[in-house]
């Protein structure tokens, strides 16, 4: 059967992997390649890339990060952020990528979904998924980094994504983004249940056995988190013997 | 010189880029005389079935392929592994190489998720050098839909998904394919393509 993947994230700005603030309030800067190699050493299932960049010369910069980390790291490279049209997901499959990631964007304009599967294949279209709590066991989906509620249903969401042709999705609850509580269990269960795609759970992680109880709660595929990797709390190779003591299958 | 056939399918680079990080002299190329002075070849591919054979086709290097791999070592990848069989029956039939026996057909798991993608366990069903220096517990990754039906002789590796998934292939002489993508697998899939790319004729 297939492993339980553990997906550590790297927030790229400018070229630059960027954390908010740090305990001290010092802002952390590194580069993404060598941050990314070293996730790769601790055994990350894969990588991924959110480029938070704005401006239109940031994304090519970005694509050399992309370009860059291909020559040294040998596991699937996903990159998120800022993917509006078919030319910016073929040019970042072609800077090496294995997998775009789109968001808002495609909220904004379902058919890119559609578009992308369409030409690049289901396996290289992954579509982000920012959602919120507005009553027990019902959410609706954010966009523009969770700024904006759409005010769309998060379940009739995910099922149009994969009836799009979408070849997986990544689930981030804002409720529990930041919080360090935990996944957001419910939202995630609901999310499973209702398509046959894999969901990769984002938000919440905040220790060790975070990872396998939303794996043993959960059919979740993967999970990812950014801050806790990004500060060294853990490495990806603890939460991975983490969840293989617990008799979850994982690389 | 490894000869990387480029005949327009997807993840020439980065077959290219591992072959690189491990030092081997390689080229992408879609000419006849290198492929011919190659030490050994490797043959990648995403896509279609039916879509890559007709490109292969209209490349003119069918037969050069089909003779150059009985003469060298040769590793079909992903798409490229599943060109080395008789028949595809991706949205149509299809002539593969027909450089192992069997063919190539949907996977049909009603339970289970398809495409079959992410990493997956190798089971070692015949040894063969690929797999020298390899531990118990190999995971490599995989993306496909479609999946090879094949001799016992002829299987080297499979993974369980729902059933056995043929992983590597391969004739017992020069040719060997490998399902899911060595390039994307990690220290595992470095190896093995460190492996082949020590096979000598």
């Amino acid at each position: 059967m297939l492993a339980k993947r553990i997906i550590p994230c790297l927030d790229v700005r400018d070229g630059k992997v960027v954390k908010g603030v740090n305990f001290e309030g010092i802002k952390e800067v590194g580069d993404p390649v060598e941050c990314a190699y070293e996730y790769n050493l601790q055994g990350a299932d894969e990588i991924v890339f959110y480029d938070i960049t704005a401006s239109h010369e940031g994304r090519g910069v970005m694509l050399d990060v992309v370009r860059n980390t291909a020559k040294k790291v040998f596991v699937p490279l996903t990159v998120g952020g800022g993917i509006a049209t078919v030319d910016d997901i073929r040019d970042t499959l072609r800077a090496g990528a294995d997998k775009v990631s789109v968001n808002s964007q495609a909220v904004k304009n379902p058919q890119l979904i559609k578009d992308g599967a369409d030409i690049f294949g289901s396996q290289c279209i992954c579509v982000g998924v920012d959602a919120k709590a507005v009553a027990p066991n019902k959410w609706t989906v954010y966009i523009n980094g969770g700024r904006i509620d759409m005010k769309l249903d998060l379940i009739d969401w995910v099922k149009k994504i994969e009836q799009l042709g979408a070849g997986e999705i990544c689930l981030n609850s804002i409720d529990t983004d930041g919080v360090r509580g935990g996944f957001d269990l419910p939202m995630l269960k609901a999310v499973v249940d209702a398509v046959n795609i894999p969901v990769i759970a984002s938000g919440g992680a905040g220790k060790l056995g975070d990872f396998a109880e939303a794996f043993q709660k959960t059919d979740c595929s993967a999970a990812l988190a950014a801050s806790l990797f990004h500060f060294k709390e853990l490495t990806v190779g603890q939460v991975k013997d983490d969840c293989r003591s617990k008799g979850i299958i994982v690389r | 010189m490894i000869a990387i056939i480029d005949y327009g399918a997807g993840n020439i680079f980065s077959v290219k880029n591992a072959l690189d990080y491990l030092g081997c002299e390689n080229k992408l190329t879609a000419k006849k005389e290198d492929i011919i002075a190659a030490d050994a070849l490797i043959l990648p591919g995403v896509g279609a079935f039916p879509w890559a054979m007709s490109e292969l086709n209209k490349s003119g290097l069918v037969e050069t392929v089909k003779e150059q791999a009985r003469l060298k070592p040769f590793m079909g990848i992903c798409l490229g592994m599943q060109l080395l069989f008789d028949k595809g029956n991706e949205f149509e039939e299809c002539d593969g190489l027909g450089l192992v026996k069997g063919y190539v057909d949907k996977m049909d798991e009603p339970d289970l998720v398809i495409p079959h993608m992410g990493w997956n366990k190798l089971e070692i069903n015949r040894d063969c050098p690929l797999f020298n220096g390899l531990g118990k517990d190999e995971f490599v990754y995989f993306v496909h839909s479609y999946k090879a039906f094949c001799e016992d002789e002829n299987l080297y590796a499979y993974c369980e998904y729902g059933s056995k998934v043929p992983a590597v292939v391969g004739d017992g002489k020069y040719v060997y394919g490998c399902q899911f993508h060595p390039e994307k697998s990690g220290e595992t899939g470095l190896k093995i393509l460190k492996n082949f790319a020590e096979l000598r004729t």
